[in-house]
């Protein structure tokens, strides 16, 4: 994997509980990504505006402007369609599953995750090689 | 545990299993093993010694051979070789097989099923092109264990997050209670059974295509060696072997040649000039999409 500061990754953890984004951070820091973090929707999207990251985990349940409405109001902005969503929430029904790609989300993390969960969805979105993890 | 002990497992283990323990090691054989102490009541990993080396228990020695196992899997593991299944091999064998349109797939370590049921989605996601085609998956694992339940097919969320899209989470599995269980459909594609690799398998037939990936990575050099070259054997002429990222067939048999082309991908080594068949298109002229 390469250092140079052009080439590195960003994503941008999405989450109302510190623990989680701690966790998110520590995991996918070491998957070579710098993170940023927001603790709501409209955190997040101040968050954007100064940086679209390439990729996005994004928690469901938040106060204020929830997973749903920041997705929404990303996909209208411009480069708003570029970063990957990867949802992540604790409902792991099917409905809800099903809603989340509606939406908009390229993949599902369902709660609690692990390392190899998060690298393995980083991977099918492509923003992670393969090979290199 | 006394250094005899261990020498002991070490060497059943080999022969059971074909597992190679190397010295440090030992503190994987007391992990495991300890557990399995509990189980039947003995107090000592040198009391399981004592009960291995005097009684034909089969279901000790069974649940030590099977501790001793790695399991790990997952869905589309590395990718790479599904990939390939899908854009080369798959179309390649279709060609080939036009006339009888059957096709036979084994999984030589099956583990709990995500190998071959990732190859069972792609099928089933090529569904038009092989209607009418009688597909057979043959998947094999020495521990019964794992082999029930890659039968049922009933994964926890953590496995049905490794490697699997979820669309085709969505597409191929039903929610049941915290768990996911694969469609029928595709479970009845599986043929699952028990078989220790280090015996023989003749009586499977030959395949187009083998997967025997992340398994003999824990075999010496010469039991690697042993089963290469009976893999071989049960390859058509034009069939496909995949290893695991970290195996190879340079240095143990000239039956099996690596293919240029694609890392991880095997066939029977040509010994003669072979003609070209009018339908097939080699390897080399088939793209693989490009990741
Ligand atoms: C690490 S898993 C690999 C699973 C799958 N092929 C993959 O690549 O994800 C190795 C499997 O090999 C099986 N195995 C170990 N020794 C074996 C033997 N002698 N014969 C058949 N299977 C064996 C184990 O039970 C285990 O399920």
């Amino acid at each position: 994997m390469t250092n140079d500061p052009a080439e590195t990754r960003t994503c941008l953890v999405v989450d109302d509980s510190a623990v989680i984004r701690k966790v998110a951070r520590r995991i996918i820091e070491t998957l070579g990504f710098a993170v940023t973090e927001a603790e709501d929707g409209s955190d997040a999207l101040l968050r954007c505006a100064e940086a679209m990251p390439d990729v996005i985990l994004l928690d469901w349940n938040m106060p204020n402007v929830d997973g749903y409405a920041f997705l929404q109001a990303l996909r209208q902005r411009p480069g708003g369609t570029g970063p990957k969503i990867l949802f992540c929430t604790t409902e792991n029904d099917v409905g809800a599953i099903a809603r989340a790609l509606r939406a908009g989300a390229d993949e599902y993390i369902m709660k609690p995750f692990d390392r190899d969960i998060l690298t393995a969805k980083l991977e099918q979105v492509g923003v992670v090689q393969a090979d290199a993890a | 545990m006394t250094e005899l002990e261990f020498d002991y497992l070490r060497a059943y283990l080999k022969q059971r299993s074909g597992l190679a323990l190397t010295p440090e090691k030992r503190y994987l054989v007391e992990s495991r093993l300890t557990p399995v102490c509990r189980r039947f009541g003995l107090a000592t990993l040198r009391d399981l010694v004592g009960t291995l080396k005097v009684a034909r228990d089969s279901a000790i020695e069974k649940a030590v051979v099977e501790a001793m196992t790695t399991n790990e899997t997952f869905f589309f593991r590395d990718r790479t070789p599904f990939d390939l299944f899908r854009d080369v091999l798959l179309p390649q064998a279709m060609a080939r097989r036009a006339g009888q349109r059957r096709l036979r797939i084994w999984c030589a370590a099956a583990s709990t099923g995500q190998e071959p049921y990732s190859l069972a989605i792609l099928l089933q996601e090529a569904g038009v092109k092989l209607a009418g085609w009688q597909v057979e998956i043959v998947a094999t694992d020495l521990s019964t264990e794992v082999i029930e339940k890659g039968k049922l097919g009933l994964y926890s969320h953590f496995e049905v997050q490794r490697g699997l899209p979820v669309q085709w989470l969505l597409k191929y599995f039903t929610q049941i209670g915290e768990q996911w269980q694969i469609a029928p459909s595709l479970r009845s594609m599986v043929d699952y059974r028990p078989l220790n690799l280090l015996n023989g398998f003749e009586a499977l037939g030959t395949f187009d295509v083998i997967y025997c990936r992340n398994v003999l990575i824990y075999f010496d050099t010469p039991t690697k060696a042993d089963i290469l070259g009976r893999l071989a054997d049960r390859l058509g002429p034009e069939g496909a072997l995949l290893l695991g990222a970290a195996e190879t067939v340079i240095g143990l048999t000239d039956r099996l040649s690596p293919n240029p082309q694609h890392r991880g991908l095997y066939g029977v080594a040509a010994p003669v000039v072979r003609a070209a068949s009018p339908v097939a298109p080699p390897v080399s002229q088939l793209r693989v999409a490009a990741r």
